[in-house]
């Protein structure tokens, strides 16, 4: 359903939205009529009633086709809802997550600042306690669906001196006095995605509208962030399987020395290394969102699964484009905009680098 | 209001590939689809539902793989789903299939039968009017929209090779649908979750009462004695800028040239 959905309501404005950088309100749109904007969330929320499981392979069969999709219900459900619904009170949950679940409202999630990414303990947002408020100042960058969102999950020191334990996490809505979102990023990829500043000046935050307890916030952060690389390899995934489907598309009809380039060894011995690499890294993302169906522990396998999904789709779209030559170099065909999309994957919620960290932490702990 | 809307599961015919030495239907691999004219007759009934609440009851005849489509009802909104499937219904014709859908009919209630105009794997166009006159109802076929006036009828907009012809209809009565009426709904994620937990009611023989002679092979007076992909056709011959006298004339030669007259 959502492969036939992406093929004929998503594919055809990928190369536009691309083009033109601009968010595409209409296919959140009909995204938001069949569900798809809140997936794994029981019905009482206004969710799917679905799994992890599910909502990755919603995210890969719309990466597949246009990864700017992708990431903008990725970030929307893993980065806003999911902590919404895992750390949320009856009463967040009941506020936010329905009109979330339904698309009303678009969801994104601030922990980036300009000196503290991964290492959030660098935090320079602050809130302070002010009778019933908190008082939010500081900027946030590279947030992802910024500009369209309604909602914001925003991490801020509320106390400094306790290093990463002093962090919370805050519900923010757009039209709290204080927040704006600042000016677009102009990226190499996923250039449909709405990518802001933003900024909080004495922002007024409601005490009640503190995601779990005071000084909890890194942990948040961190969970969160688990649970969305799975999300993220699933766009890694979908951009490696849709250059491949290009490509195999491109070298039966495209002929060389008097034969399909298919037909040549290289051709196919490289293709047949690609398509197991991206099936290996299938397996990896069902395993990370099948362990989070289960409640099990799975902050590395959806570490394992982004690093090797991200990888795989750098090398498979490079490799797209080469295998179409010059055409593929041009916006005639869309192998370029994948090889563009595709870098983000290895930087976003965890460069391959910090994986590699998650990974071998667990190793030699 | 109760609508019920006829589906049936075809071979997706976009998807077909022909064995070029025999001429027949390669069917294995060929993903099995709703009949798009029926997704669109299903898509106008659950309009219908978004606006006047009405009940939604799809019903399919066919092998046990059919509940798939009845499944796919379901995911869009449907209330109810029956299956016709019984050894005493197989190799049934058209008329055999009419006279088996109208007997499951007359067991149920309805204000509008839906069909679609044809299935895209026999194109015949037959078992919706068929129905419309066991049932002895009005029947408006190639629809592309409807309108419901009120308790009693309906306005139809009936599409015609030159143009439409807009009728007002009486309730019950039988509407066959093109696909061009609309784009039919997605499934929902959450309907496609869901459509497992529904019931599909499972009828055979002895749930209608129809005589066992009019069903399946026997009740089935057509006999195929040859399936074969048609030749490809020589161009014709264009005669431009001639008088009808003309025209004429070059028709009654081509005639007595093939001693045709």
């Amino acid at each position: 359903m959502i492969r036939e959905f992406a093929e004929k309501e998503v594919k055809p404005l990928a190369a536009q939205i691309d083009e033109e950088e601009r968010f595409p309100y209409e296919t959140v749109e009909k995204m938001s009529k069949i569900g798809i904007m809140g997936i794994p969330f029981p019905v009482e929320y206004g969710g799917a009633g679905g799994t992890n499981s599910i909502y990755s392979m919603a995210v890969e069969e719309l990466s597949r086709v246009c990864a700017t999709t992708g990431v903008i219900v990725s970030a929307h459900t893993s980065l806003c809802l999911a902590p919404i619904y895992e750390f949320g009170t009856e009463e967040q949950r009941m506020k936010y997550l329905p009109k979330l679940c339904s698309g009303q409202w678009i969801g994104a999630f601030g922990l980036t600042e300009p000196n503290a990414g991964t290492d959030a303990a660098t935090q320079q947002t602050i809130a302070v306690e002010d009778g019933d408020n908190y008082i939010l100042n500081g900027s946030k960058i590279f947030i992802t669906n910024a500009s369209a969102a309604n909602i914001f999950i925003v991490m801020a020191m509320t106390d400094k001196s306790q290093g990463t334990r002093g962090i919370s996490a805050f519900i923010v809505e757009r039209d709290f006095p204080g927040f704006s979102v600042g000016k677009e990023e102009k990226k190499l990829g996923i250039r449909g995605s709405a990518t802001c500043e933003l900024i909080m000046e004495n922002c007024i935050v409601p005490k009640e509208n503190m995601l779990g307890r005071l000084g909890e916030g890194f942990k948040i952060a961190m969970k969160t962030l688990d649970g969305g690389r799975i999300g993220i390899a699933a766009q890694a995934l979908g951009i490696a399987q849709g250059a491949m489907d290009e490509t195999v598309k491109y070298v039966k009809e495209r002929k060389q020395f008097g034969k399909p380039i298919a037909k040549f060894q290289n051709t196919q011995f490289q293709l047949a290394d690609l398509q197991t690499r991206i099936e290996a890294s299938r397996l990896l993302v069902r395993l990370a969102a099948y362990k989070k169906d289960c409640k099990q522990p799975y902050s590395v396998e959806a570490a394992q699964a982004k690093l090797f999904a991200a990888e795989t789709a750098m090398d498979m779209t490079v490799k797209a484009v080469q295998f179409h030559g010059g055409y593929g170099y041009t916006r005639e065909y869309p192998v370029e905009r994948m090889m563009r999309d595709a870098k983000i994957t290895e930087i976003y919620e965890g460069t391959s680098e910090v994986q590699r960290m998650v990974i071998s932490a667990n190793l030699l702990k | 209001m109760k609508i019920i809307v006829c589906i049936k599961q075809v071979p997706d015919t976009t998807e077909i590939k022909l064995d070029p030495v025999k001429g027949t239907m390669i069917r294995e691999g060929v993903p099995s689809i709703m009949n798009p004219d029926d997704k669109s007759g299903l898509e106008i009934a659950l309009q219908l539902k978004d606006k006047y609440n009405a009940h939604v009851t799809v019903i399919t005849m066919g092998p046990a793989q059919a509940d798939d489509i009845l499944r796919e009802a379901f995911a869009m909104g449907v209330d109810r789903a029956i299956h016709l499937s019984d050894r005493k219904f197989a190799g049934a014709d058209t008329l055999a299939t009419s006279n088996a859908l109208a007997g499951a009919l007359r067991m149920l209630q309805y204000d509008l039968i839906i069909t679609g105009r044809q299935a895209i794997d026999g194109d015949t166009a037959q078992v919706g009017p068929q129905i419309a006159e066991l049932l002895d109802l009005p029947q408006v076929t190639y629809v592309e929209d409807l309108e419901f006036d009120n308790d009693k009828t309906f306005t139809i907009k009936k599409f015609l090779e030159e143009g439409y012809q807009m009728l007002q209809v009486e309730s019950p009565c039988l509407i066959t649908v093109l696909s061009s009426a609309n784009k039919a709904r997605y499934m929902s994620v959450r309907g496609i979750l869901e459509a497992y937990d529904h019931e599909v009611e499972l009828w055979g023989f002895d749930n209608i009462k129809v005589d066992e002679e009019k069903l399946g092979l026997k009740g089935s007076p057509t006999r195929v004695f040859k399936s074969f992909t048609k030749g490809a056709k020589v161009m014709g011959t264009l005669y431009d800028d001639v008088s009808s006298i003309e025209a004429a004339d070059i028709i009654v030669n081509k005639l007595k040239e093939k001693f045709i007259v």
